[in-house]
C-alpha cells in the first residue's frame, strides 16, 4: 500500500519545488524575449526563483523528519546546504548578467539550468535513499555539462563540456555500481537502513561499495587522484559557471559524501579518505604553483582545497563533520567570489585570465584588486577572513583525532599554497602592467554578488560562532 | 589601588582605535593631506590612550596573585572550538605596547614626503599593521595571538613590495614566506596543546603543562620546538635572519621603524611568553644551544655590519646583534638578565627605530644609502649630524644613554649564568662601537668629496619633530631606568616564581 502523502511531505520537498517552477518558467519565458536581449529578465526571474528557495529551506526549520517514504528527510544538516546552494546559486546568478552581456551569450536556457542543476543540488543534501541520491546528482550533472559549454562558438568551452560529460559519466557510474553492491549487502538502499545492517558487521561487498561510492564522488568533489578532468574543464567553462561548479555541485557532493560514509556506518573508508586528501592536497598546490592561467591556478586550489576538506572527514565524528560542513560554506564564499571577478576581469571573449594581465591592476582598478586580495588572503588563510578559521577548524579537528601527521602535511600544503596566491596579489599591486589592458567598471549586479561574498568571507572569519554552531548541529542531526 | 573605568575597555580601544581607523580611510576621498592628518590624529589619539597603561599599571599587585595580568578584558569568541577574546598586559608587554604606538605617529611624520603614490593605502596598512602588532602583544588567548600574528604579515609584506626600493618584491616574498612557513609550526603545537588542554587560554594552558601529565613528557620537546622556530624566524635569530637585511633594505623607512622597532619584537616576546613562560625546564634544558647561537648572532651580526657598504644595511646587521642580546638575557634565566633583555627590546625599538628614520632622511636628500657617497656631512647638515651622534652613542650603548642599561644588565645576567657567555658577548659591545663610530666618521667627517654633498639641506621642522621625540626617549631610559624597569622587574619576579614551582617539582 502507498500511504498517503501528507503537506508536511511537500514542504520538505518546497526549495526544490520552487526551484523547478522557475526554471520551467524561465525556459517557457525563453521564446517570448526580444532574441537580440541579453536575457536579464530571465535572470532576474531565476534570481527571484533562488532566494524564493532560500526562503523555502528555512521556512523548512519547523518541518524536521521524512518524506515521501523515508527517501527525503529534512534536518538541521539539509537546511544548512539548501540555503548554502540556495545562495551561491543567486549570487552566480547575479554575476551572470554582466558576463552574459559582454560575452554575447543570448540563450535564456542558462538561467534555466542554473536553477534545475540546484534542484539536483539540493535533493543531493536532502536525500537519503540512495537511487534518489543518484538521481539527484545526475540532474545536478547534466545541467553543469550544459553549462560548461555555454561559450558554444568557442573550441576550449566546448571540449570542456564533452571531457566533463565523459568523464563524469563514468564516474556517476562508479557511483551506481556501489550503490548496487551496498544494496547486495545490505539488502537496502536506505541510508538509515543500510546503517543498522552495517553495524553489525559489513561483508567484503560494502568495503567494495564503499570505495566504489567514493571514487564517484572523489571525481564530484575533484579530489584526487579523480581530479585530472578538473584545470581543463574550468580553463574552458565559462568563468561563472565555474563559479557555481567548484562551489554548488561541490557542496552537494560533499554533503552526499557525509551521508554516506557517515550516516550509513560505512567500513573501510578511512584510508580511502586519508590517502585522497593527501594526494589532493599536494598535486592541487604543486599543480598549481606553475600555472600561468588564473584559471587553471584556482582549479588546481580547487583540488587541494577538496584535500583539506578530506582531512576534516578523516578526523571524522561531531568537530570533523562540523569543520567540513563550515569549510564547505567558507570556499563556497571566497570562491565564487574569486570566480566572479575572474570573469569580469577576464572581459569580452575572456582574453585577459592569465596572470600577465593583471599586472597593475592595484592601479588600474582598485576596488576590484582590493576585493580580489580578500579572496587571495581567504584562500591562502590569513586570520580576518573566513579561509583562515576555516583551515584552524580542520587542522584542530583532526588534532583531536590524533591525526598528527595529516595535520602536518596540510600545514605544509598551507605553507605552499600561500606563495601562489600571494602571487596573484604580488602582480597586481607591485608589478607594472607589461601591455594595454582595458578596465571595464562593474555593473550593479556583480557589485552585490561581491559584496555579499565579501562581506561573508570577512564575516566567517570574524563572527563564525553562529554559522559553526548550525554546523555542528548539521554534523549532529547527520548521524541519528 | 583603585580601578579606573577604562581599565577594561583599554587594551581593545588600543587596538581598535588603529583598525577602526583603517576601516575609515578605505572610505576616504583620494585628498593625501586630508588622509595625513587623519591617521596622524588617530596614532596619537591611540599613544595618548596607550598611555593609560603605565600610568594606571598596578605595581603593587602580588605576583603570586591569580592572574599576573592586568587590565584583562575577556569574553567568549567562539563556543565550539573554545576561544576567548582575553586580552591583558604584564610588565614585559606593556611598555612593547607603549612603544609600538610611540613609533606610530612618529612614522606618519616620517612618511610625509617620502611616500607620495598610492598614499591611502599606506596609512591603511599602517594603521592596520600597528593594530596587528598592539593585538600580538595583548593577547592572551592562543588563537587571538596566531590570529594578530599571521595578521600582521600581509600589512608589511605589502608596504615591502608596494612601497620599497628595487628589489621590494623578492623581498617582500622572502619575508612573507620565511615567516610563514615558520609560524606554522606554531600553529601545530597549539593545535596539540588545544587538543589536550581543552582551551586556548594562556594560564589555562600554563596550569595544564605545569600538572606534569605523562603525554606532555615526550611531546614538549616538540611543542616547545614549534614555538621556538617561529619566534627565532621573527627575531631573527642566526642562522634564520637571511631575510630580514633584505626586507630592512628594501623596505620603505616607516615600514624598517616599524619592523625592526616592534615587529621583530614579536619574535623576542613570544619566546619570553611562550618558550619560557609554558615550558620553563624545556627552555632551560635548550638554553645552551640558543645562548650560543644568540651569541653567534650578536657576533656575526656586528662583524657583518662592519663590512656593509650600505648605510641601511648595517643598520639591518645591528639589529641582528642588538637582538642576540635580548635573546641572551632572556634564556640566561637570571632575573637581572630578563630585565636587561626586555629592556634593550625597548631600547633597540627607539634607538634603531631612529637610526632607520635617519638613514630614510638621508635618502630623501640624496637617494642612496651608500656609505661612500658620502663624507663630510657634518659641515652641510650640522643639527643632523648632532641627532645622528646621539642616536649612534645610544645605540653602542653610551651611559646615561638607552643602549648602555639594556646591555649591561644583560651582560650581568650571561655572567651569572656562565662567566665565558658573559665574556664572549661582551665583545659585542665593542665591535658595535667600532661599527657604528666607523660608519658616523665616514659620513660626516672629513672634507666634502662629492658635490652633491655640499648643497644639502639641513633637517626642517618636521624631521626635527619627528627626532627630538626619539633622542628625549633615549636620553629619559638611559637617565631614569627605573620608569620602565619597576614594571619588567614584577611581570620577571612573576615569571621566575612560575619557573621556580615547576623547577622545584
Amino acid at each position: 500500500m502507498i500511504p498517503q502523502l501528507q503537506f508536511a511531505d511537500y514542504v520538505r520537498l518546497l526549495p526544490e519545488l520552487v526551484l523547478v517552477v522557475f526554471g520551467v518558467i524561465v525556459m517557457l519565458a525563453e521564446p517570448l524575449v526580444d532574441p537580440q536581449s541579453d536575457r536579464k529578465s530571465l535572470g532576474v526571474i531565476a534570481l527571484i526563483g533562488a532566494l524564493l528557495s532560500i526562503g523555502a529551506s528555512i521556512y523548512q526549520t519547523g518541518y524536521a523528519g521524512d518524506a515521501f517514504n523515508g527517501a527525503i528527510h529534512v534536518d538541521t544538516f539539509s537546511i544548512f546546504f539548501h540555503v548554502l546552494i540556495g545562495l551561491i546559486t543567486a549570487v552566480v546568478i547575479l554575476a551572470s548578467f554582466e558576463y552574459l552581456s559582454v560575452q554575447q551569450i543570448k540563450y535564456g536556457e542558462y538561467y534555466g539550468l542554473i536553477l534545475l542543476g540546484a534542484v539536483g543540488q539540493m535533493l543531493m543534501s536532502s536525500a537519503v535513499e540512495l537511487v534518489l541520491i543518484f538521481i539527484a546528482l545526475e540532474i545536478s550533472s547534466i545541467a553543469t555539462y550544459i553549462l560548461a559549454g555555454f561559450r558554444r562558438r568557442v573550441a576550449i568551452s566546448i571540449e570542456s563540456s564533452v571531457k566533463y560529460f565523459l568523464l563524469g559519466s563514468f564516474a556517476t557510474g562508479f557511483f551506481l555500481y556501489g550503490i548496487a553492491l551496498m544494496f547486495g549487502a545490505t539488502g537496502s538502499t536506505v541510508v538509515y537502513t543500510i546503517a543498522a545492517t552495517l553495524t553489525h558487521g559489513a561483508t567484503p561487498l560494502a568495503y567494495a561499495g564503499v570505495a566504489l561510492m567514493f571514487v564517484g564522488l572523489g571525481f564530484k568533489v575533484a579530489s584526487a587522484p579523480f581530479h585530472v578532468w578538473t584545470p581543463d574543464v574550468y580553463e574552458g567553462a565559462p568563468a561563472p559557471v565555474v563559479a557555481l561548479m567548484s562551489t554548488g555541485p561541490k557542496a552537494a557532493a560533499f554533503a552526499v559524501l557525509l551521508r554516506v560514509l557517515f550516516a550509513t556506518a560505512a567500513p573501510g573508508w578511512f584510508w580511502l579518505i586519508w590517502v585522497s586528501a593527501i594526494l589532493s592536497m599536494t598535486i592541487g598546490n604543486i599543480g598549481a604553483l606553475v600555472q600561468q592561467s588564473v584559471k587553471r591556478m584556482l582549479a588546481y586550489s580547487s583540488i587541494a582545497h577538496a584535500g583539506y576538506i578530506l582531512i576534516a572527514f578523516a578526523a571524522a565524528q561531531d568537530v570533523g563533520m562540523s569543520a567540513a560542513i563550515f569549510y564547505t560554506a567558507t570556499y563556497a564564499a571566497m570562491n565564487v567570489g574569486a570566480f566572479a571577478l575572474v570573469a569580469h576581469l577576464a572581459n569580452a571573449g575572456e582574453k585577459y585570465v592569465t596572470l600577465e594581465d593583471y599586472a597593475g591592476l592595484g592601479r588600474r582598478a582598485p576596488a576590484q584588486a582590493a576585493i580580489l586580495t580578500v579572496f587571495m588572503l581567504s584562500l591562502i588563510g590569513i586570520p580576518v577572513t573566513g579561509g583562515f578559521l576555516a583551515k584552524f577548524y580542520v587542522f584542530q579537528a583532526a588534532m583531536q583525532s590524533h591525526l598528527t601527521g595529516l595535520v602536518i602535511v596540510g600545514v605544509i600544503n598551507s605553507a605552499i599554497a600561500s606563495y601562489y596566491y600571494l602571487r596573484v596579489i604580488v602582480v597586481m599591486y607591485m608589478r607594472e602592467p607589461s601591455k594595454e589592458v582595458p578596465v571595464m567598471r562593474m555593473s550593479p549586479g556583480l557589485v552585490v554578488a561581491l559584496s555579499a561574498c565579501v562581506v561573508a568571507t570577512i564575516y566567517l572569519g570574524v563572527l563564525p560562532d553562529r554559522v559553526l554552531r548550525y554546523a555542528l548541529q548539521s554534523a549532529q542531526a547527520l548521524v541519528r | 589601588m583603585s580601578t579606573h573605568v577604562l581599565d577594561s575597555y583599554i587594551l581593545s580601544l588600543v587596538v581598535f582605535v588603529p583598525l577602526g581607523g583603517a576601516l575609515l580611510l578605505m572610505f576616504f576621498p583620494r585628498r593625501e593631506r586630508d588622509i595625513r592628518v587623519f591617521t596622524l590624529v588617530v596614532s596619537v589619539l591611540t599613544f595618548i590612550l596607550s598611555l593609560h597603561l603605565p600610568v594606571h599599571f598596578d605595581y603593587t599587585k602580588a605576583t603570586t596573585a591569580n592572574s599576573a595580568f592586568q587590565f584583562e578584558v575577556n569574553h567568549q569568541w567562539i563556543s565550539a572550538p573554545n576561544i576567548h577574546y582575553h586580552m591583558g598586559v604584564d610588565g614585559f608587554s606593556m611598555w612593547l605596547v607603549v612603544l609600538t604606538t610611540f613609533l606610530l605617529p612618529l612614522c606618519v611624520l616620517m612618511s610625509w614626503h617620502s611616500v607620495h603614490e598610492r598614499v591611502k593605502e599606506f596609512h591603511i596598512l599602517l594603521l592596520m599593521l600597528s593594530a596587528a602588532i598592539i593585538g600580538v602583544f595583548v593577547s592572551l588567548d592562543l588563537f587571538l595571538f596566531y590570529f594578530f600574528w599571521e595578521a600582521s604579515l600581509i600589512p608589511m609584506a605589502l608596504m615591502i613590495g608596494i612601497f620599497g626600493h628595487d628589489r621590494r618584491i623578492y623581498a617582500a616574498v622572502k619575508f612573507f614566506l620565511y615567516t610563514m612557513i615558520a609560524s606554522m609550526f606554531m600553529l601545530a603545537a597549539m593545535l596539540w596543546l588545544y587538543a589536550h588542554a581543552g582551551s586556548f587560554d594562556y594560564t589555562d594552558i600554563q596550569r595544564y603543562l605545569a600538572a606534569g601529565h605523562p603525554e606532555v613528557e615526550g611531546a614538549a620537546r616538540w611543542l616547545f620546538l614549534g614555538f621556538f622556530i617561529a619566534f627565532a624566524v621573527k627575531v631573527p635569530l642566526f642562522p634564520f635572519h637571511t631575510w630580514l637585511p633584505d626586507a630592512h633594505v628594501e623596505a620603505p623607512t616607516a615600514g624598517s621603524v616599524l619592523l625592526a622597532g616592534v615587529l621583530l619584537k614579536m619574535g623576542t616576546y613570544g619566546l619570553l611568553r611562550f618558550n619560557i613562560g609554558l615550558f620553563p625546564a624545556e627552555a632551560h634544558r635548550n638554553a645552551p644551544w640558543i645562548i650560543i647561537l644568540a651569541i653567534i648572532g650578536i657576533i656575526y651580526g656586528a662583524l657583518v655590519a662592519m663590512v656593509q657598504p650600505n648605510m641601511k644595511k648595517l643598520v639591518a646587521y645591528s639589529s641582528v646583534s642588538h637582538l642576540g642580546f635580548v635573546v641572551l638575557g632572556i634564556f640566561s634565566f637570571t632575573a637581572i638578565g630578563l630585565v636587561g633583555g626586555t629592556f634593550v627590546m625597548l631600547a633597540h625599538g627607539v634607538s634603531t627605530g631612529a637610526l632607520f628614520t635617519l638613514c630614510g632622511m638621508i635618502y630623501e636628500r640624496r637617494h642612496t644609502y651608500e656609505i661612500s657617497e658620502y663624507g663630510g656631512l657634518a659641515t652641510s647638515m650640522p643639527v643632523y649630524a648632532t641627532f645622528f651622534l646621539v642616536i649612534t652613542l645610544a645605540s653602542i650603548g653610551l651611559p646615561l644613554l638607552n643602549g648602555f642599561v639594556g646591555e649591561f644588565m644583560v651582560l650581568s645576567g650571561a655572567f651569572l649564568a656562565n662567566p665565558v657567555w658573559g665574556i664572549v658577548a661582551a665583545t659585542g659591545v665593542i665591535w658595535s662601537a667600532c661599527y657604528m663610530l666607523w660608519m658616523y666618521q665616514r659620513v660626516f667627517y672629513g672634507e666634502i668629496k662629492n658635490d652633491k654633498n655640499l648643497k644639502l639641506v639641513d633637517l626642517n621642522k618636521r624631521e626635527r619633530a619627528i627626532l627630538w621625540p626619539f633622542a628625549a626617549a633615549a636620553l629619559i631610559m638611559g637617565v631614569a631606568p627605573l620608569i620602565w624597569t619597576r614594571a619588567i622587574d614584577h611581570a620577571t619576579q612573576n615569571l621566575l616564581s612560575v619557573i621556580g614551582q615547576v623547577m622545584g617539582r
